[in-house]
């Protein structure tokens, strides 16, 4: 039997998520046994080369492609997993929300201390920003969430294995942390 | 004629004393009933709707119903977890709760009851609501949008510091604690050793300069979860 697919990616994130991911050190052998990874950051493959078992999504998402991507991997992935605070709150970049977008782009582009000869970027090929942050599970339908900032290696590691084995997860009340 | 009460909480019998709420007869009997706008200090707010148990088949706060002899208390059921979950959640959905960089993280109250109920992530959509600070005292700051409204500051200063200087202004959504002096807190006699400073369950009222003393994993709630306290004094 072909090993189950594993793929993840980093829409509105700081990749912390990923190096959390990194952090289950050898075990990371012991991964690559169970699974294959697929589209991922980690092994930069930059297309699906078909149905993944485990999508893990970094990041909310704040701007166009961020939907686009998330979109793709539900599309591709049976299960779907918001990966840290940013994909299921928002996160830091979510701090935002409450500023309207026009402000927030004239003190980052404009007015900002550092800028000089500022201009509010406006190239077709950037994607376009959003009116504000949104967690992945408002976008699309996100199966499972693992909280934190970034979430516990161990949290990952023992919610991926009872995941891939089918059994349910026994976490421990000190992996589960919102910081 | 006894002062003891007899009653039952999920099955255990327990004994209470006249004139107590059931949340402080069940606190004697190393029962935790999860809480957040009830603190021993304070005569109950019964606002936040946490601590609600199912006596004799009714729906009741435990921290405003007196406890009474032969009491059928029910507190930890699915239902009742899963409805302080539903409450909990809309705390954080209705106010901008930035975890990863608050100053109370790891000894909140909020956090640390929705680690015990096992939050994930919540169930309704995020409101993301324009909330302000007031940072005008040189020690003690208000930050809005981590208030969940439990007023326990505003009871605090009046009952034990003895001084009327926050109160609740706007209804509704828009409920918000404040100041009472046009010039917010700058403008009223508060200190950071003020009851009233100490007792908010959440990052709201913050005295400047002391944050992030305490390194992650020896905060209060990083290794044992809320209420443990009560359940192992028993």
């Amino acid at each position: 039997m072909a090993k189950p697919k594993i793929a993840t990616t980093s829409l509105a994130g700081c990749f912390g998520c990923h190096m959390s991911v990194l952090d289950i050190d050898e075990r990371i052998l012991k991964l690559a046994e169970l699974v294959d990874f697929d589209k991922s950051p980690i092994n930069d493959i930059k297309r699906f080369t078909g149905q993944c078992e485990v999508g893990l999504i970094e990041g909310g998402c704040a701007n166009a492609e961020n939907v686009e991507v998330l979109r793709y991997f539900r599309d591709h992935c049976k299960i779907l997993i918001s990966l840290g605070e940013c994909a299921i709150m928002g996160g830091l970049p979510a701090m935002r929300n409450g500023i309207p977008l026009k402000e927030c782009l004239q003190e980052a582009f404009l007015n900002g201390p550092s800028v000089v000869d500022g201009m509010i970027p406006n190239d077709p090929d950037l994607p376009l920003i959003l009116d504000k942050v949104y967690p992945c599970h408002e976008v699309v339908k996100i199966d499972y969430f693992l909280p934190g900032c970034p979430p516990n290696a161990d949290l990952i590691w023992e919610s991926l294995v009872a995941l891939l084995s089918g059994k349910e997860a026994d976490l421990p009340y000190e992996l589960i942390k919102y910081d | 004629m006894s002062d003891t009460i007899n009653f039952t909480i999920d099955g255990k019998d327990c004994q209470g004393k006249k004139g107590q709420s059931i949340i402080q007869a069940a606190d004697d009997n190393g029962v935790y009933i999860p809480r957040l706008c009830y603190h021993p200090e304070l005569t109950p707010g019964g606002s936040c709707r946490i601590c609600t148990v199912n006596v004799n088949g009714r729906q009741m706060a435990a921290c405003t119903t007196p406890v009474a002899e032969g009491m059928l208390i029910f507190n930890d059921t699915p239902e009742l977890q899963d409805m302080r979950r539903a409450l909990v959640e809309m705390l954080f959905i209705e106010g901008n709760h930035f975890c990863p960089s608050c100053e109370r993280s790891g000894n909140c109250e909020l956090q640390a009851l929705a680690y015990r109920l096992g939050i994930m992530a919540p169930r309704f959509p995020y409101m993301f609501p324009q909330r302000t600070i007031d940072a005008s005292h040189p020690q003690i700051y208000i930050d809005g949008n981590r208030c969940i409204q439990c007023g326990r500051c505003v009871r605090a200063a009046e009952e034990l510091d003895g001084k009327n200087i926050l109160g609740f202004i706007g209804r509704g959504p828009f409920l918000k604690i404040k100041a009472s002096s046009s010039r917010g807190l700058a403008g009223v006699e508060i200190k950071p050793t003020d009851r009233c400073v100490q007792l908010c369950p959440v990052g709201t009222i913050i005295v400047k300069e002391t944050a992030y003393r305490t390194p992650i994993g020896e905060r209060q709630y990083d290794k044992k979860p809320i209420g443990a306290e009560i359940e192992g004094s028993h």
